[in-house]
């Protein structure tokens, strides 16, 4: 995982769980974590803003929705691959 | 108290611009959902609606009242025309005073707001249409039909977002019930089939990208809409009096909160309102022949409706047939109650159920005679239309044959 990532998406989880980002580990659930589903899509909105991406996700399937959000590194290694998928040459 | 009834209806949507051409849609099933057509529509992520096609403005309004007339104003006005058209009624019967109008919408001139913010942020002019407020009001609409037929009662717009045709045509029942007034025009409009409308609700990530299936297990999402329906309510007395056809009786009506969760349903806010519509209507869960669901086809809707009705009528919700037609004309957002109440006009007068279209596999969360893709011949005596918003407010009429 980059460093980098890890952090930025941890700090957007942690402000939308009302958390300081010290309390968010990576193998916790959005579940454990306290986030509802407009939680979740307001920190999704927050990952596109910040990576400058469009995360495909569809509230009424999330499992289907080709974005792991198992916990919180599946999203932090998600994104990683989003990010290299979009921008190979930054990677 | 007094019975009311409804003795004109009048709809545009995207499957016809009027009632023959809408319930002949719902006989046969047809689908109004297709690729949306507007302005920077290709910057939008799902690009598929039920849009009113071929909408001809000009050909329902001169020029000089078009130019204060947002779309959800003219859908309103083309569907109460014909409304009052079939009730007989060139103007308001009676007195006046004792007539109104109630209509529901959420985004009120939302196209005008759309058009407003573009010519001024993208566009960088520093000047919009002189009539961009009187375009955009909410109670546009209903203050357009009290002028149009010289209504001078009680009028207003409810927004109860997906619930609001049903809060204005039961108020309205409710009005007429109490002889707070004699008659009214009753129903819902929307249009915010634009850019910056639909942009809205893509944030929310619950619209599907390929249709709307409601109920069914593969079901994905929601499905935007445009369209309105009204429908001519009066005293049954002073229908009976004047020889007047009488489409169907508005037979009870209840409205509940959640309190809950301001978008996330709750099947017991809604059951307590199908319980309370029976109640008010004086009818048995066993009497009810069919139900216009509110079926969104979201995943979290569907699944809670079912529950709700199961919870409501029992037994009598192993045989009762519950259909959404927003498979075929979209979710009209605040119209959309006023073009389902079609469907159960169609129910009780005609005893054709309209189907659930798009319908693929069975989901047993949702384990209701759902009248999957072909509509069926069945008499029904009585019906009810439900309608669940976001915001936890629901809104269940009950209406049967006079």
């Amino acid at each position: 995982m980059r460093p980098d990532v890890q952090d930025q998406i941890i700090s957007i989880i942690a402000r939308e769980a009302i958390l300081e980002p010290a309390a968010v580990h990576p193998d916790m659930t959005l579940d454990e974590l306290g986030l509802d589903s407009l939680g979740l899509v307001e920190v999704i909105f927050a990952i596109e803003e910040a990576f400058d991406i469009s995360v495909p996700f569809n509230a009424n399937e999330p499992s289907q929705s080709h974005f792991d959000i198992s916990s919180v590194g599946a999203i932090v290694r998600a994104v990683e691959r989003m990010i290299a998928g979009q921008a190979p040459a930054a990677a | 108290m007094r019975r009311v009834v409804i003795t004109g209806a009048g709809t545009v949507n995207a499957l016809a611009q009027d009632v023959p051409g809408t319930l002949k849609a719902f006989a046969e099933g047809r689908c109004g959902i297709g690729p949306l057509d507007f302005p920077d529509v290709e910057r939008l992520s799902v690009r598929i609606g039920a849009q009113v096609r071929d909408w001809t403005p000009e050909a329902h309004f001169e020029r000089a009242q078009l130019t204060l007339l947002d779309p959800f104003a003219q859908l309103a006005l083309v569907a109460a025309r014909e409304a009052m058209a079939q009730a007989g009624l060139g103007k308001s019967p009676g007195a006046p005073e004792r007539w109104g109008a109630v209509m529901g919408t959420a985004g009120g001139g939302n196209s005008t707001v759309n058009d407003a913010f573009r010519t001024v942020f993208a566009e960088g002019k520093n000047r919009v249409h002189p009539l961009t407020v009187p375009r955009l009001m909410n109670n546009a609409a209903a203050s357009h039909l009290s002028m149009e037929w010289g209504l001078m009662g009680p009028s207003f717009s409810v927004a109860t977002a997906c619930a609001s045709s049903n809060h204005a045509i039961g108020l309205a029942f409710q009005m007429i019930r109490s002889g707070m007034a004699d008659g009214m025009l009753a129903g819902g409009s929307e249009s915010m089939l634009n850019f910056g409308g639909l942009k809205a609700w893509e944030g929310l990530r619950v619209m599907s990208p390929d249709g709307c299936r409601p109920f069914c297990a593969t079901r994905n999402g929601m499905v935007q809409g445009e369209g309105a329906g009204v429908f001519v309510l009066e005293s049954y007395e002073s229908a009976s009096a004047r020889g007047a056809e009488i489409l169907a009786e508005v037979r009870g009506f209840a409205m509940t909160s959640d309190a809950g969760d301001i978008v996330a349903p709750s099947a017991e806010g809604a059951a307590r309102a199908i319980s309370g519509a029976l109640a008010d209507a004086g009818l048995a869960a066993d009497e009810i022949g069919y139900i216009n669901a509110h079926g969104t086809g979201t995943s979290a809707n569907d699944r809670t409706e079912c529950a709700a009705i199961h919870a409501a009528l029992g037994a009598s919700a192993e045989r009762v047939m519950v259909s959404s037609t927003k498979a075929m004309h979209g979710h009209c957002i605040g119209g959309t109650g006023a073009v389902e109440l079609l469907a159960c006009l169609m129910a009780l007068r005609d005893g054709i159920i309209a189907p659930t279209i798009n319908h693929v596999q069975a989901d047993p969360d949702c384990a209701l005679d759902i009248v999957p893709n072909t509509a069926r011949q069945v008499p029904v005596r009585a019906a009810l239309s439900n309608a669940f918003a976001f915001g936890g407010l629901n809104a269940v009429l009950a209406l049967s044959k006079v």
